[in-house]
Order: C-alpha cells, then structure tokens, then sequence
C-alpha cells in the first residue's frame, strides 16, 4: 500500500513523517514522535486515554488515521505544560488528587484544557457533561472534578489580576 | 487493533469522490468523520481497500436555512449542530438529540451525514430525520437524487444508497409546534436501548399533526405513522397517550441483546415515548 508523507504541527513543532494510511494517530505520536504522554486506553473510541487537541478540537487519537491529520495542528499532554514547570490543570490535579493509577491523567488533562479555553467558567454540569468523554477506573471523578474547578478559579484569578 | 492495510484517498471535490468511488466499485467506501467506519475497521468487520475521506470536499459541509426549508451538509459534525444558534432555533429537536450522542471528542469528529448514511439501527438521527420527514440527497455518476429518509432505510446496514452513490446533504422542512429528543442509555456515549422523535403541532388546544420515530427497536429505525395519527386531534390526554404508545408497539419489533429481553426493550420504548410526547405537547 502506498506510503504518505505527511506534515503535521505537533506541540509546536512541524514534523514530517512517512505513514501507512492504516497507522493511527496515536501510533504515530507514540511510537514515531516518542510522545508517550497521550495513552491507548480502549482503542475503541470509548475511554479518552488517547484525547490530543486537534485544530483547537478534542479528539480521540486512537480513532483517526494520521493521513487524516496532514496539516493539523495537534497538541498532547506534553505541550501543555511550560518550560517554566506544569500547567495550572496539571498542579490543580496533584493538589486535589484528581487521579489515583494515573492512567486516564493525560487524556483528562487534555480534554479538561480545551474545556476550559472553550468555557473558562464551567458549572460541575459542564464539567461532568464536558468530561463525558474521558473514563476514570479509579477516582470516582469527584476529585477530578474539583481539580478542574479549582483549575478554573485559579486561571480566571490570574486572568483577572493580569487585566 | 489496527485494520488491514488500504489506499488513502483525500479528493477536494465531490467529482472527484465520484470518480475514486466508480473507479473502484465495491472496493471503496467513503469515510466522513470515521467514528463509525474506522472501529468496523479495526475489528476487520469492514474490509475497505480504498478509503475515501470525503473532508477536503467543500460541497459537502454548509447549513442553509431559508424560510421554509433547512439542508444539512453531510460533512457537519455533531459538534457543529450543537453549535449553529440558528439552527437550533429553526430546529430545536436537533440539538436536543445531538446532545445525546456519543461524548464531546466523538460529536467533534462524528457526522450527521455519516449518522444517517451507514444505516446503523443503532444511530440516533435516522430515526430523527424519519420524524421530520427528511429527504436524503444522494450524489451518483447520473447526477442527484432525493431519497426520503423513511423509505431509506431496508435493513440493518442495507439503505436505499447504491455503491456508486454519495450522500450529500440532508434537507427536511423548517419544523413547527413542539418537539422532543428522549433517549434512554445504559452510560453516555452507548445507543439506545430506546429512543423516541416527537413533533406535534397543535391549534386551539387540540393537535393537528403529530410525527413519531423510533430508534434502535428493530433492523431499521422505525416512523410510526399509526402512532402520529393516534394524538392528531386529541388534547393529548392519558387515552390518546396510551392508544399512540400502543400502535408504536405494533409497530416495533426489538430483538434481545446485550441491552436487554425483548419486553424490557418494548417497556423502555413505552417509557420514552410517553415522555416524548409530554415534552412536545408542553413545547407546543
């Protein structure tokens, strides 16, 4: 089957890689970028273990083709943390214990971090609503609820003394 | 899980989807958000040698809303219906089920077009479109044609779609009156155990046409016609209720699987619609 080159802007930088149409997303990032962060859980589109933000979007990795990402701009867990140490959803999910096994951690913090660009302050609803894509064995989800909560007051605070 | 190995085809025009899709014959499928097609894949209950992902084809993406009718382009996700202000006031019902399928990653990627196109008794806006009395535009090497949603459907994965044919878009008439999406789940993102689409509209207190669909209780989704007619001029009182919900019954004819025995199926499917109505009458 014939290979593709494809492009595609990962956390920042562009790559460029030869792929098999049938190579997954989350192949791709894991195997070939060595972005481990970003997990297969399920593989069948169900646990948001493999969540990335794709042009601004959350999807699932393990169910999209890389081919279908060429010139995509994608971000994994390791792009959310900066340089100058973790991301508030990051610290906010240690501080309040937002995971047990940490399994489902980078998919939640992914998705929970596209959550909260498209609505900054969420109601526990908009959380559990907007987190229905991600499952956790463990947690129960009460805390990592909390943690994107006090994610939230915690980014809004900032937002607010930087105006 | 990874599928079997296939050629990628990414045409940025409806012709040329066409022309990938006769030249290949049954050898090739046309993806749109894959949410359905690349899980069948993985599972190798899909063999696709030519894989045709319709996202580049500009003709098919686009909501038009004019004032008697709306056309939904295949390619809007779920995500998208969400969304679009304009159209959740021109059709409420839409969001109203959109929101009840699969979780926010899979609505950012999953179709309307590939929801109604596949024929998955499972998916919930067949049943929907069956309400509303949509037509399907269907693209082929002989131009367009219309195909109404309730004549669509055959049997499961089996629709009135020939192999050479595109799905295009989705075009119904502007809805009036009261409606409601009630769908029952075991978690989210699961199908229906059962679903019922209501519309009703109503003058002076009595009703003067109703339209009920329902999903995931048999092959197909299934528009009970017998059903509609049993609320049009009642004031949706417990008997006109009751004699609906009993030829939607008639109507109906669930299997058992791992959702639950036939009469549990056929008690949901009951339990949904009597809700279903008493959101649209409200609504009217």
């Amino acid at each position: 089957m014939t290979k593709h080159q494809v492009t595609l802007t990962v956390n920042g930088s562009s790559e460029t890689i030869d792929v098999d149409p049938r190579e997954l997303l989350i192949h791709t990032l894991r195997e070939k970028l060595d972005l481990t962060g970003a997990h297969i859980g399920c593989e069948t589109s169900h646990c948001g273990a493999c969540t990335v933000d794709l042009n601004g979007k959350s999807v699932k990795a393990c169910t999209m083709f890389t081919v279908q990402a060429a010139g995509a701009d994608v971000t994994t867990i390791e792009g959310i943390a900066s340089p100058d140490g973790m991301h508030v959803l990051q610290e906010s999910f240690r501080e309040h214990h937002g995971l047990q096994c940490g399994y489902c951690t980078p998919g939640m913090i992914t998705r929970a971090y596209r959550l909260l660009q498209d609505n900054p302050a969420p109601s526990e609803e908009d959380i559990r609503f907007g987190m229905a894509g991600n499952l956790c064995r463990c947690t129960g989800y009460q805390n990592i609820v909390k943690s994107i909560q006090a994610a939230a007051a915690q980014m809004n605070a900032a937002q607010e003394a930087a105006e | 899980m990874i599928p079997a190995a296939f050629e990628y085809h990414r045409p940025d025009s409806l012709a040329g989807a066409l022309s990938v899709l006769e030249e290949h014959g049954d050898d090739a499928r046309v993806m749109a958000g894959g949410h359905s097609l690349i899980p069948m894949m993985k599972l190798r209950m899909a063999e696709v040698p030519h894989l045709i992902d319709l996202q580049d084809v500009t003709e098919l993406h686009g909501v038009t809303i004019t004032d008697d009718t709306i056309t939904i382009g295949a390619m809007t996700t779920q995500a998208e219906l969400l969304t679009n202000n304009a159209l959740t006031r021109a059709a409420p019902i839409l969001k109203e089920a959109a929101l009840q399928i699969a979780d926010p990653q899979v609505r950012n990627c999953g179709t309307i077009g590939g929801n109604v196109a596949n024929g998955d008794p499972g998916n919930d806006m067949p049943g929907l479109m069956q309400c509303l009395d949509a037509s399907f535009v269907l693209a082929g090497p002989g131009g367009l044609r219309s195909s109404p949603a309730r004549e669509y459907y055959e049997a499961a994965y089996m629709t009135a779609r020939e192999d050479e044919e595109i799905l295009t878009a989705i075009r119904f008439a502007r809805p009036v009156g009261g409606y409601a999406y009630e769908k029952q789940k075991r978690k989210i993102g699961d199908y229906a155990t059962a679903a019922a689409a209501v519309q009703i509209a109503a003058e002076g207190g009595r009703v003067t046409r109703a339209s009920i669909a329902m999903t995931n209780l048999s092959d197909t989704p299934i528009w009970s016609k017998a059903a509609g007619d049993a609320l049009v001029g009642s004031d949706c009182g417990t008997d006109a209720v009751e004699a609906a919900i009993a030829a939607m019954q008639a109507d109906i004819d669930p299997t058992e699987d791992n959702r639950g025995p036939v009469e549990f199926k056929r008690h949901v499917a009951g339990v949904m619609l009597r809700r279903a109505i008493a959101s649209a009458w409200a609504r009217t």
